[in-house]
C-alpha cells in the first residue's frame, strides 16, 4: 500500500501543489484537498493532468474523529489506476463544494452522499434526496443512525446463540409499526417536497414553448409502475407534442440500503449480498468484491482459482450482454421472440453457474483469496461444449435474426446519440462509453486479475446510438468467447483457494478500491476496515447507477416512444441502480 | 433491397418453428416425459422447444445444487439417532441473514456445555441459501438440502424449521450428494486412522 501512495504521489509529484498533502494514515493512499481549494484542484486535475472521468465520489463517516470525509476517484479515459483525493470536513453540518461544474458526472452520487451520509454539496443543482423516500428523516448510513429492526451494531448477534430462543423480527417490530415518522407527520396528508421540487423546476419548460403554434407542453410520469421500466423506475417526462424536452429519472424504489447491511456483516458474510446488486451478472459482483478485499489482505489467489474467476466473469458478461439485448428488443416491441432466443443460451450458463456453485443466479462462489470449490467433473467439458460449438453459432443466428433487420435499424440509428465528450464528462462506463467511441476497457486499461495475459480486442464503435450500443454487445460477446477459448486452453491443474477455508478473516486497517470491468460498466467496491470483524465503510460504486446521468442528454429532442428504448440500451438493473 | 432484413430475420424464427417439429418427429414419444427426454432438451445440443413443463416434468439439479440446510444424524443399528451436531455455534455466527438460533444444552449436574444442541431452529422466510452454514461446519453436520419444494399454507405455523423437522439421516445425504459424501467419508476416516495410530 505504501509503495501505490509513493508511485501517486511520485508520478504528479511536481505538479500538485503543496498545499495538498499526501494521505499518511497507515493503509490509505492519495491526497487530501482543503476544503476551500477543492474546485480549483478539481479543475486542475481535470485540465492539467488529464483526469477526465469522474468514477466514483462517495462520502465515509469517521464518528470517533468526528470528522466526515468524501473520496473522490478519478481516473484518465487513456488508462491507469485511479487518482484518489480527499476532503475532510467536521462531522456536524459538512458542507463541500459540489463538483458538478467539473464534472457534471458527479450529479447522483453527491446526491446520494446528501441522502445517506448527510453531506451537503454547496452549489449542486438539484441536491434532492435520490433512494430514500423524500420524507425521510436522518440519514441512514451515518454511524449513529439505526434501523427500525436494529439489534447490534455488528453481526454475529449475541442472542443467536448459545441461548438462541427464536423470534421473528415482525415480533419485535411488529410490520405496522416498523417506519419512524416524524413527529406531526400524518402519511396521509402529505404531498413530497421532494417531488414538489422536482415538478417546479420542471415547470419552467412550461412557460415558454417558443413555438409559433400555441401548444401546451405537458409533464408526464412514466412510472414507476410501467412494463418498459425494467423494474421500479420512474421518468418525469416534459412533452412537447411528441418531443422529449427535458427527462429527470426518479429511482430509489428497491432502496434496500445495501452498504449499511454491508456494514452490519462480517467481510465474509457479505459476499452473498454482492449477489443480489446486479441480479443478473452476480458472479462479476463476487469479483469486484473479492478483489477488494484481497487488495487489504494482500493475498492472491491460486493460478487455477485466478482462471475460473475470469472464466465465470466472462461467462457473466456473455448472459448480461444476451439479456440486454434480447430485452432491448423487447422495448422495440418485437415481444418476446427474441428475448427467448437469448434466454435458451443464458439457461445453458446457467446450468453451469448452478453445477458449479450451487444456485443458478445467486452464486456466492468468489471467496477472498479463491473460489468457495473446484469446478465439478465434467464442467470443463461443458463450457468447452458450449463455447467451441454452441454459442459462436447462436450469436450468428441473433447477428443474422436482428442486425439488418430494418425496422431496428430505423429505430435505433442516430437515435439516442451520445458523443464521446459527453459520455465522458458524465462519468459513463462500460458498453455506454465504448459505443461513443472512447475504447475504455478495465480489463486493458488497468488489468486485474490475469487478463493481462490473453489476446482479446476492445470493442469500441463510434455513433454512439442506440444501434451502436446493441451492436457492441455482440462485439463483446464475440471478445468474451475469445477469452473463454484461451482460459479453456490454460487453465492449469492444483489448489482453488489460497490457505485455509475461514469463516472469520483478518483484514488489516486501510481503505481500498477493487474495481473490474463488469458487464455493464465499472463495477467498484470501496472498503474501509478499522482491523474488526466487520467493515467500516462498504460502498458500491454501481455502474447502471453512474450510467442513468447519461439518459436525459440522450432522451432530449428525441420521441417519446424512443425513451424506452434508449433506457433499455443503456441496460440498468434495478438491483444495482437502487441498491 | 429493403426488406430482406425483416425476410432474413423471420427465416431464422421459421427454422426455429421447424426444428421443434423436426425433433418431435427425430424422438418420438421419448421426448416428452421421460427422464432422456428432458436431459436432451436441457443439453447443449438442444433445438426446437427447450422448455420444461413443471411440474409434471422437473430439470434434474446438480450436486452442488443448494437450499434450505438440514442436520445430519447417523443411524445407530438398533435406528437411534446420533445428530452430528455439538452446537459449537459456527454456523449462527457465519449465517449472513442471521436466521440461525440454536440453544446448547448444558449437563444437568455439572452445569457444563454438552456438544449437542438442545434446541435448533432455522426461520427459512429468511435463510437465503447462500450454503455457508454447510460450507464452514468442521462436523459435516448441516449440509445443503436438494428439496425445493417447500412451499406450505401457513408461514407463522410451519417456516419456523425445528430440530425435528430439520434432522435427515446421513443415507439421504450420500443420496443426494454422492461425490461430497465419498470425500467426506474419506477424509473423516484418514483423519481417525491418524489418531489411533501412536
Amino acid at each position: 500500500m505504501t509503495d501505490h501512495e509513493s508511485t501517486l504521489t511520485t508520478r504528479h509529484g511536481d505538479l500538485l501543489p503543496d498545499w495538498v498533502v499526501a494521505d499518511s494514515r497507515p493503509g490509505y493512499e492519495g491526497v487530501i484537498v482543503p476544503v476551500s481549494r477543492l474546485i480549483e484542484f478539481a479543475f486542475l486535475l481535470r485540465d492539467k493532468l488529464g483526469y477526465d472521468l469522474l468514477s466514483s465520489v462517495t462520502g465515509v463517516d469517521y464518528l470517533p474523529d468526528g470528522k466526515m470525509e468524501v473520496v473522490y476517484h478519478a481516473l484518465q479515459t487513456i488508462g491507469g489506476a485511479p487518482f484518489v483525493f480527499k476532503v475532510q470536513v467536521p462531522r456536524e453540518d459538512p458542507i463541500v463544494p459540489s463538483v458538478v461544474p467539473v464534472w457534471p458526472g458527479a450529479d447522483f452520487q453527491e446526491r446520494e452522499a446528501w441522502d445517506l451520509l448527510g453531506i451537503r454539496f454547496e452549489g449542486h443543482p438539484d441536491l434532492r434526496r435520490i433512494l430514500m423516500w423524500e420524507g425521510f428523516e436522518g440519514h441512514p448510513l451515518r454511524k449513529d443512525w439505526k434501523e427500525p429492526y436494529y439489534e447490534e451494531d455488528a453481526k454475529p448477534y449475541k442472542s443467536r446463540w448459545p441461548e438462541g430462543h427464536v423470534r421473528r423480527a415482525e415480533d419485535v417490530a411488529p410490520l405496522h409499526d416498523n417506519v419512524q415518522y416524524p413527529p406531526g407527520f400524518d402519511p396521509e396528508s402529505w404531498t413530497p417536497d421532494g417531488d414538489e421540487a422536482l415538478y417546479r423546476g420542471l415547470r419552467k419548460y412550461l412557460e415558454d414553448s417558443g413555438s409559433e403554434l400555441k401548444t401546451d407542453r405537458l409533464i408526464v410520469n412514466l412510472g414507476p409502475q410501467h412494463p418498459s421500466t425494467h423494474g421500479v423506475f420512474r421518468m418525469v417526462v416534459v412533452l412537447d407534442g411528441e418531443t422529449i424536452v427535458d427527462l429527470k429519472p426518479v429511482f430509489g424504489y428497491l432502496h434496500r440500503n445495501h452498504e449499511k447491511i454491508g456494514e452490519r456483516c462480517t467481510w465474509i458474510q457479505n459476499m452473498p449480498f454482492t449477489d443480489r446488486l446486479d441480479y443478473i451478472s452476480s458472479m462479476s459482483n463476487n469479483f469486484g468484491y473479492a478483489l477488494a478485499v484481497e487488495k487489504l489482505m494482500g493475498i492472491k489467489p491460486p493460478e487455477r482459482a485466478e482462471y475460473i474467476r475470469v472464466m465465470m466473469a466472462e461467462l457473466t458478461r456473455i448472459v448480461s450482454h444476451l439479456v440486454a439485448v434480447g430485452f432491448l428488443l423487447n422495448d422495440l416491441g418485437a415481444f418476446f421472440t427474441p428475448v427467448l432466443y437469448a434466454l435458451e443460451e443464458r439457461e445453458l450458463i446457467l446450468d453451469i453457474f448452478e453445477a458449479v456453485s450451487g444456485s443458478r443466479m445467486m452464486c456466492n462462489y468468489f471467496r477472498f483469496g479463491g473460489v468457495a470449490r473446484d469446478l465439478p467433473e465434467g464442467v470443463l467439458e461443458r463450457v468447452r461444449d458450449l463455447v467451441e460449438n454452441r454459442l459462436p453459432r447462436k450469436i450468428d443466428e441473433i447477428d443474422r435474426y436482428l442486425t439488418k433487420n430494418e425496422i431496428v435499424r430505423t429505430r435505433c440509428e442516430g437515435v439516442g446519440v451520445l458523443t464521446a465528450e459527453r459520455a465522458i464528462a458524465l462519468s459513463a462506463t462500460g458498453p455506454v462509453l465504448r459505443a461513443s467511441g472512447v475504447p475504455y476497457d478495465l480489463r486493458r486499461a488497468d488489468p486485474y486479475s490475469i487478463y493481462d495475459r490473453f489476446e482479446f480486442d476492445v470493442a469500441v464503435r463510434y455513433h454512439g446510438d442506440i444501434y451502436d450500443r446493441y451492436l457492441i454487445r455482440l462485439d463483446e460477446i464475440r471478445q468474451s468467447i475469445r477469452i473463454l477459448k484461451q482460459v479453456l486452453r490454460d487453465i492449469p491443474e492444483g489448489p482453488v483457494i489460497s490457505g485455509k477455508p475461514q469463516w472469520q478473516v483478518r483484514v488489516p486497517t486501510g481503505e481500498s478500491y477493487g474495481r473490474v470491468e463488469g458487464p455493464k460498466g465499472e463495477l467498484g467496491f470501496y472498503v474501509v476496515s478499522n482491523g474488526k470483524p466487520n467493515p467500516w465503510r462498504y460502498h458500491v460504486r454501481a455502474p447502471s447507477f453512474i450510467n442513468l446521468h447519461t439518459l436525459a442528454e440522450m432522451a432530449r429532442g428525441g420521441k417519446v416512444a424512443d425513451v424506452v428504448v434508449i433506457l433499455g440500451s443503456i441496460d440498468i438493473v434495478l438491483g444495482e441502480v437502487d441498491r | 433491397m429493403n426488406g430482406m432484413g425483416v425476410l432474413k430475420g423471420l427465416a431464422v424464427t421459421f427454422r426455429h418453428f421447424i426444428d421443434t417439429y423436426l425433433e418431435d418427429f427425430k424422438a418420438g414419444k421419448k421426448r416428452y416425459f421421460t427422464e432422456e427426454g428432458i436431459r436432451q432438451r436441457a443439453s447443449i445440443e438442444a433445438k426446437g422447444i427447450f422448455s420444461i413443463q413443471y411440474p409434471e416434468e422437473k430439470l434434474p439439479v446438480p450436486e452442488e445444487f443448494r437450499y434450505i440446510p438440514f442436520l445430519v444424524y447417523d443411524e445407530g443399528e438398533n435406528g437411534e439417532r446420533a445428530l452430528r451436531c455439538t452446537s459449537c455455534g459456527i454456523c449462527a455466527k457465519v449465517c449472513p441473514p442471521q436466521c440461525i438460533w440454536i440453544v446448547r444444552t448444558n449437563d444437568p449436574v455439572t452445569g457444563k456445555p454438552v456438544p449437542a444442541p438442545a434446541e435448533f431452529y432455522i426461520d427459512v422466510d429468511i435463510c437465503m441459501n447462500c450454503g455457508y452454514c454447510a460450507e464452514y461446519c468442521p462436523f459435516d453436520a448441516i449440509k445443503m438440502d436438494h428439496n425445493y419444494e417447500i412451499a406450505s399454507y401457513d408461514r407463522f405455523k410451519e417456516h419456523i424449521f425445528d430440530l425435528n423437522k430439520l434432522s435427515k439421516p446421513a443415507s439421504y445425504y450420500a443420496k443426494i450428494r454422492p461425490a461430497n459424501f465419498a470425500r467426506e467419508t474419506a477424509e473423516r476416516e484418514a483423519k481417525a486412522a491418524k489418531k489411533a495410530a501412536p
